[in-house]
């Protein structure tokens, strides 16, 4: 196995609070691993300084992709996005005036584009590029299960489908690793459960790393081959399912607070 | 499920079902209307509708076509809010004046030639300045973005007022007139094609993304900071052009004139007819050219009526005359009787 993904004791601070504190976390080329703790444990914290939006205030990311390490902690969003770091939110973030196609489109063609030139004049290769875009992005769309519903814009269509597409947006974007924040919040039992058979799908289609943030927690259990419990920007125990389950410390966060049953 | 759907489990997706006219049709109906309209304007000059009072009337509109889809490119299409588009005007009207004067002292028997490197000139020079202002304001959103683009053309016009080579706030006159039908309908055709174009390529869609959600944009791989850099850039450079089409159609040009509020009548256009609608933009600057020119007979209450008639234009029509639908001859080809070939095939 080789390591894709090395948080090495990273620290965010806002002011004087520490939203996430000596954090280390690893994985593995094709692991699924579970993130989960608390609200306010500070798990989309960590998606967020693993995707540039905030930089660590101390520590280091080291991202590895075809052998190649890249320092993840003094890169800005798209640049982290295109070096293979693809992820969906936690309150769906799609281009809502947009179709569903179109959203899939403008994060294909980031790796897949062509000259202003070619944009101002619509020149010959203008006509086939963008066929080849389109082409791409319906094949994703149809992996998701939205296909027929490419046309219509994001915000018309129902929420589980918006967080399909948000998945499929995000797979346009070429990644090695993916991560998926709470995506089956809202969601009823069923849907969770096709969601469940989607994820572990994709990932083996597209070669995927995944780290998913998730409360629910029989498809956490279901499908994680490893999990880390955060609580106060703490990591408090890392594991298996069942090692996870059976540990003093995680009973005691969960039911330090109340526990969604 | 019907019969026979169940062998194609596996199955390609699904084209999307648009219906657009083949791209033959599309060129071919763009450039009859490009060609019906240029015509349509010699033959009304040729039989003498079109005298010189409507033809200032007509340059006034066409310039303002240019400007209101530049600047609608910036605030309807990438979402910036910006009130300093007259700064950019202002750039190109002065260097176009600059290079097309001593030009044609210098070569008259190519005069034309001046104008031509008169209007490239004033482009650049607005682009350039777009980019200057853009690198360190982009970081600002929303109001004070628009705060800190007034200052900018606040400045401008400062200086314009000030420098020598300018001829500070009296302004420069004399500037020689190349403007004729041929030209602005060559310069706003131009534009609204080039901006339209950019709009419907991957780096138009790039542009809206990042109007609907910065941070999911960034979040995709859209450098989010290039698209803005981008944006003010090409829409600089079009009022840059729309300011050289100025200063040789009125032959003089004076730094008051680009006022704070020239960029407001300009963003006014751009919200009635519609942010985020290039035919918005253009129908905006017909209804809003004709609405001033006819209100001209009654000079007393002129803007009184003036400013009743955006008050009342907003009150019903909010989202501005076309809210963000577009007029496209690609679509077209839903109501138009035409067969596309795989259609006639099944």
């Amino acid at each position: 196995m080789t390591r894709i993904l090395d948080v090495d004791n990273v620290t965010l601070r806002f002011g004087g609070l520490k939203a996430v504190s000596e954090v280390n976390l690893t994985l593995e080329a094709g692991e699924l691993v579970g993130l989960i703790g608390p609200n306010g444990a500070g798990k989309t914290s960590i998606f967020n300084l693993l995707t540039g939006v905030y930089p660590p205030s101390s520590g280091r990311i080291t991202f590895t992709r075809d052998g190649k390490q890249i320092n993840l902690g003094r890169k800005r969003p798209h640049a982290i996005c295109r070096a293979g770091v693809g992820r969906t939110f936690q309150n769906i973030r799609l281009f809502k005036q947009l179709t569903a196609l179109e959203n899939v489109e403008i994060a294909l063609q980031q790796n897949n584009g062509y000259s202003l030139f070619t944009a101002f004049t619509h020149l010959p290769p203008f006509a086939r590029r963008e066929e080849e875009i389109r082409e791409r992005s319906m094949e994703l769309l149809h992996r998701v299960g939205l296909a027929d519903k490419a046309l219509t814009r994001a915000r018309n269509l129902p929420y589980g489908d918006q967080r399909h597409l948000e998945i499929a947006r995000a797979l346009a974007t070429e990644p090695t690793l993916l991560l998926l924040d709470e995506p089956a919040a809202g969601m009823n039992p069923n849907e969770t459960a096709e969601l469940t058979e989607m994820i572990g799908r994709l990932r083996s289609e597209f070669g995927l790393t995944v780290l998913l943030i998730e409360h629910d927690m029989a498809l956490v259990m279901k499908i994680c081959e490893r999990i880390y419990v955060l609580d106060h920007g703490v990591v408090i125990a890392e594991g298996t399912p069942d090692e996870v389950r059976n540990n003093a410390k995680v009973i005691e966060a969960y039911l330090g607070e109340d526990v969604d049953v | 499920m019907s019969t026979g759907e169940g062998a194609s489990l596996i199955t390609a997706p699904p084209k999307p079902v648009r219906n657009p006219l083949p791209r033959p049709a599309v060129l071919g109906i763009t450039a009859a209307i490009l060609l019906v309209v240029w015509g349509l304007g010699w033959l009304l000059i040729s039989v003498g509708v079109l005298d010189a009072y409507v033809m200032s009337t007509l340059t006034t509109i066409c310039i303002n076509i240019i400007l209101a889809v530049s600047l609608n490119l910036i605030v309807g299409f990438t979402g910036q809010l910006s009130l300093g588009h007259a700064g950019f005007m202002a750039i190109g009207a002065y260097t176009c004046a600059l290079i097309t004067m001593p030009f044609s002292s210098a070569f008259p028997d190519i005069e034309i030639v001046g104008f031509i490197l008169g209007l490239i000139g004033g482009g650049l020079a607005a682009g350039v300045v777009g980019v200057a202002i853009g690198v360190p304001t982009l970081r600002l959103k929303g109001d004070y973005l628009a705060i800190a683009t007034l200052g900018l053309a606040q400045i401008i016009m400062v200086v314009l007022q000030n420098l020598e080579i300018t001829n500070g706030a009296a302004g420069l006159s004399g500037i020689p007139s190349y403007v004729d039908w041929n030209w602005l309908f060559l310069l706003t055709a131009g534009t609204i094609l080039l901006v339209s174009n950019l709009l419907g390529s991957a780096q138009g869609r790039d542009i809206v993304a990042v109007r609907e959600d910065e941070i999911a944009a960034s979040a995709v791989g859209v450098n989010t900071t290039r698209v803005k850099i981008l944006a003010f850039t090409v829409g600089g450079i079009f009022a840059g052009i729309a300011g050289g089409l100025y200063a040789s159609s009125f032959y003089v040009i004076q730094p008051q004139q680009f006022s704070f509020m020239l960029s407001i009548n300009i963003l006014v256009i751009v919200v009635l007819g519609g942010l985020g609608s290039l035919t918005g933009s253009v129908l905006g600057a017909i209804v809003l050219g004709l609405v001033s020119t006819f209100l001209q007979s009654y000079p007393e209450i002129q803007m009184i009526l003036y400013s009743l008639i955006l008050v009342l234009l907003m009150l019903f029509r909010p989202q501005g005359l076309l809210g963000n639908r577009e007029f496209s001859v690609r679509a077209l080809g839903r109501i138009l009787p035409i067969r596309t070939k795989k259609e006639s095939k099944a």
